[in-house]
């Protein structure tokens, strides 16, 4: 196993739990975006690159962007953007169901003998990747384009303020 | 022990699966429920390369189209719940998941 993917795989995992652990907001925000490109490193060792763009142009790009616009929309105005830490009633619960899933999910994989390929696979191109997505595969791309311009219009409707009658309560 | 490479990607994105749920269920703010929804969303992405490129019978480009596929869904989750967060924090001045226990402002 290269040790690039273990670079990668340490790298984007240690920077998730940190960001998931952190008390500040925006440097979580932050550290998010970063575990985002390791995954899309990720995508790079496994050979698959437009995905690896898309990743960085989404993730990276662009819903790091708009977790910061609400982090800063959202912060109140006194402390600065920390948030309380997670109580030990949550916290508690939440680490023993998510380590007994880790668990769990360890033992399935160490203990299945899973069939890799002899051979890597052909390189897979972007001209293959579109010649596939205009082709077979042309419907569910429409679909997806209608799904994202109902799910954005909705966001605008969902975060837009309401008419001038019915603004918001008083502080 | 003999780990292929196919085993050791299934690990990583456990991992990474299980770190965004201990976010999801431990931290009562909104957004960083969602970002820990998010990860757990890459961890899934990260399964599907994994198995489409060392899997037994690589098809052509399957796992890549998956995942393209759920990148475009995932981006529009995350544009429709922080718009929610937004709304929320409109209506309540806070977005603690605990206080934004209805509805109507």
């Amino acid at each position: 196993m290269s040790l690039a993917f273990l670079l990668i795989a340490f790298l984007t995992v240690a920077t998730a739990a940190v960001a998931m652990a952190l008390r500040n907001l925006v440097r979580s925000a932050l550290l998010l975006g970063a575990s985002w490109a390791g995954v899309a490193a990720f995508y790079l060792w496994a050979g698959a690159e437009f995905l690896a763009f898309a990743q960085v142009l989404v993730y990276v790009g662009a819903i790091s962007m708009v977790v910061l616009f609400a982090v800063l929309l959202t912060r109140p105005s006194r402390d600065e953007g920390a948030v309380s830490p997670a109580s030990a009633g949550r916290l508690l619960p939440a680490l023993i169901a998510g380590g007994s899933v880790l668990g769990v999910l360890v033992g399935a994989i160490v203990g299945s003998p899973l069939r890799t390929a002899a051979k890597p696979p052909l390189a897979f191109t972007v001209r293959e990747l579109g010649l596939q997505l205009m082709g077979p595969h042309a419907a569910s791309l429409v679909v997806v384009g209608a799904l994202l311009t109902v799910a954005l219009l909705g966001a605008v409707v969902i975060a837009a303020p309401g008419r001038p009658g019915d603004r918001e309560d008083p502080r | 022990m003999n780990l292929s490479p196919l085993h050791l990607c299934l690990l990583f994105s456990s991992a990474l699966f299980c770190v965004g749920l201990i976010g999801a269920l431990s931290r009562g703010n909104s957004i960083l429920v969602l970002l820990g929804v998010e990860l757990m969303l890459n961890a899934g992405n990260i399964n599907l390369i994994a198995f489409w490129r060392f899997g037994p019978a690589p098809a052509e480009g399957t796992g890549v189209l998956f995942v393209l596929f759920a990148i475009a869904i995932a981006a529009a989750e995350a544009a429709v719940g922080l718009a929610l967060v937004i709304a929320v924090h409109r209506h309540q001045r806070n977005i603690r998941l605990q206080e934004a226990n209805h509805l109507r402002g």
